[in-house]
């Protein structure tokens, strides 16, 4: 199942920090920082031999994937092979069913807190009447029991509104943080909840089809953040697209998922004839044209009704 | 009680407080309306509206359940209010919000199912016990007489626990609202803030029925919550502005009814009417002329950049 014979590191004792992520999330996202940003090397995410099951059925198994710190990782495959199951696996909303998983040294979902994540979906509707700002402040103590007594902490609030705007900056957002955000563009929208993942200062960054429905431009713009965001802040980004184009340039690796199993590899290596025709068992072409992009030809689709099933029971 | 108004304002405020009767309705649309103002401005942004409409309609047969069999209203309307959330929340789709990321949201057609069944049996009830129309009357579209010490203490605690309750979910409530999917990746029990916020929603009809009657809900339940998310888009200022217009409109309601020949219900439901029609008005002028006053702007200090 994975032709490349690269990627089945085992997860290892990966993260041998002593304080534990996900015990005080108020203090370690308004307090000192936890970025380990030179942690490359070390796995962020690994699986090995995995399989998810929704309602009984096998989405995909035999997956085996590691995906280091500070790396750009894009999430491949057709429509409904189970590509947004993969990273509710990895956030541990989705139980792994064989094999081993291991994220941020942890199982999933033990260690969300650190994750920043934003899911698959559509625009919010125009009269949602919320500010920008408030969603992401949502983001940084929204799971929070209890309202903050006013008075009392003066510091910590003046701390933690220090941390939205500064995120609202790295993403540059400024100008429309104010504004309720269904009033905001689509490419707007999603810089905002990219800051919403971004505020507490993750260590990994889980994207469900981010550049969906937004216009070429917008789509450009945000990779382009991503890929920033990965670089400096080296945060690790796992990125479920439908187009890999956009963000071509930028990525490390790829994980294409196919016929239930996966593929790891950087994208020239993975985005090929023979690595696609293996993975799929049926002749694939994959065609490069003079800008560099790549089209991917003879793809087998999913099954209709398998398509629905999943979306359906994911949901 | 009809006592004539004469120009002198503060003498009329002291002949209607010294009515016990409408002190006590006074202190009931009080608490009524803080947690009416409350919840409601997060009903409205869950989308749950028919939802709390029809909690307030499955009042109806529990307080005329209860007046045929000679208990009081306030236990029908708590109890069918309670147990209509439970059933609401266990229908299915039911107690997911619906604040525009995806398609989720209250399963309207069995909900309506439920409203229908429950006027019917509300009818039933009220024919069964062979009351006046006078009662039927209240029951659907409330009356400011006749509110006793006991269930001035009654709402009270219920009222006070509704404030705490919803204090304490707060936060999560507000993220799972208008983010369910990262919420509940955040740890966060989005279908049980579901359920617990349609039980929220049940005392707080049932208790706002017993002011406005049954029908006439919406007025303290909707329309300050309306009216404040079109003025304000921030929403610790969005509540207490829903809450404040809560507090007006019922004031002025129960002070003009207790003056002129027609009932409370219509003055508080027109008051209520006349709030949301000026911030829609408000909103409409703010979005036009470019400038948006209700960003709150300068509410934040050291801005970047």
């Amino acid at each position: 199942m994975n032709p490349l014979g690269q990627t089945d590191t085992p997860a290892g004792p990966t993260h041998s920090q002593d304080e534990p992520l996900g015990t005080s999330p108020a203090d370690s996202a308004v307090g000192a920082d936890h970025y380990r940003s030179g942690q490359d090397g070390d796995a962020v995410v690994s699986l090995n031999e995995a399989a998810a099951t929704l309602a009984g059925r096998t989405i995909w198994s035999q997956v085996s994937l590691t995906v280091r710190g500070g790396e750009f990782v894009a999430v491949l495959g057709p429509n409904g092979v189970g590509k947004s199951t993969l990273l509710k696996a990895i956030l541990g909303l989705i139980p792994i069913t064989h094999g081993q998983a291991s994220v941020l040294g942890a199982r999933p979902g033990a260690h969300n807190a650190a994750i920043g994540y934003l899911p698959q979906r559509r625009a919010f509707d125009p009269s949602v009447r919320v500010r920008g700002i408030d969603i992401v402040r949502l983001g940084l103590d929204g799971d929070r029991w209890g309202v903050p007594l006013p008075g009392l902490g003066r510091a910590k609030a003046r701390a933690a509104r220090e941390r939205v705007t500064g995120v609202i900056a790295l993403v540059g957002a400024e100008g429309y943080a104010h504004r309720p955000i269904g009033q905001c563009s689509g490419g707007e929208q999603q810089r905002l909840l990219i800051a919403q993942a971004l505020v507490r200062r993750p260590e990994l960054l889980v994207l469900d089809e981010p550049l969906d429905s937004l216009d070429v431009t917008s789509q450009g713009s945000i990779s382009a953040l991503i890929q920033s965001v990965c670089r400096t802040l080296g945060v690790a980004v796992l990125m479920v697209a439908h187009d890999v184009n956009p963000i071509l340039p930028y990525l490390d690796q790829v994980i294409y998922l196919a016929h239930g199993g996966a593929v790891m590899g950087p994208p020239e290596k993975v985005i090929t004839a023979d690595t696609l025709t293996m993975l799929y068992g049926t002749p694939i072409d994959v065609l490069r044209d003079r800008a560099g992009r790549l089209v991917v030809i003879g793809q087998p689709d999913v099954p209709p009704e398998h398509t629905s099933n999943q979306k359906s029971s994911a949901r | 009680m009809n006592p004539s108004l004469s120009w002198n304002l503060l003498e009329d405020v002291q002949v209607m407080l010294s009515y016990h009767f409408m002190l006590n309705a006074l202190r009931a649309s009080t608490i009524v309306a803080i947690v009416a103002g409350a919840i409601g401005y997060l009903m409205v942004l869950r989308r749950e509206s028919f939802a709390g409409h029809t909690l307030a309609v499955i009042g109806f047969p529990g307080a005329a359940g209860a007046s045929w069999l000679g208990l009081s209203a306030a236990l029908g309307y708590f109890g069918f209010c309670l147990a209509g959330a439970l059933v609401i929340a266990a229908l299915p789709g039911g107690g997911r919000a619906n604040s525009g990321l995806g398609g989720h949201g209250e399963e309207s057609a069995g909900i309506g199912t439920v409203q229908a069944l429950a006027l019917a049996c509300g009818f039933l009830f009220v024919s069964l016990y062979h009351g006046f129309l006078s009662g039927l009357n209240n029951l659907l579209f409330g009356t400011i007489t006749g509110v006793t010490d006991t269930q001035v203490l009654v709402l009270l605690a219920a009222g006070l626990l509704c404030v705490l309750v919803l204090a304490a979910l707060g936060r999560p409530l507000l993220f799972a609202t208008i983010d369910p999917d990262v919420a509940a990746a955040r740890g966060v029990p989005v279908r049980a803030l579901a359920i617990g916020f349609l039980v929220l929603l049940g005392v707080a009809a049932a208790g706002t029925s017993q002011v406005t009657g049954s029908l006439l809900v919406f007025a303290l339940l909707v329309a300050p919550a309306a009216a404040a998310t079109r003025i304000t888009a921030r929403p610790a200022a969005g509540l207490a502005l829903s809450v404040g217009l809560g507090l007006g409109i019922t004031w002025l309601g129960e002070t003009i009814a207790f003056f002129s020949p027609f009932p409370i219900g219509f003055w508080v439901t027109t008051f209520g009417f006349a709030a949301f029609l000026l911030a829609s008005a408000y909103r409409t002028a703010a979005d036009r002329f470019g400038a948006n006053p209700a960003s709150g702007r300068r509410h934040v200090s050291g801005s970047p950049a």
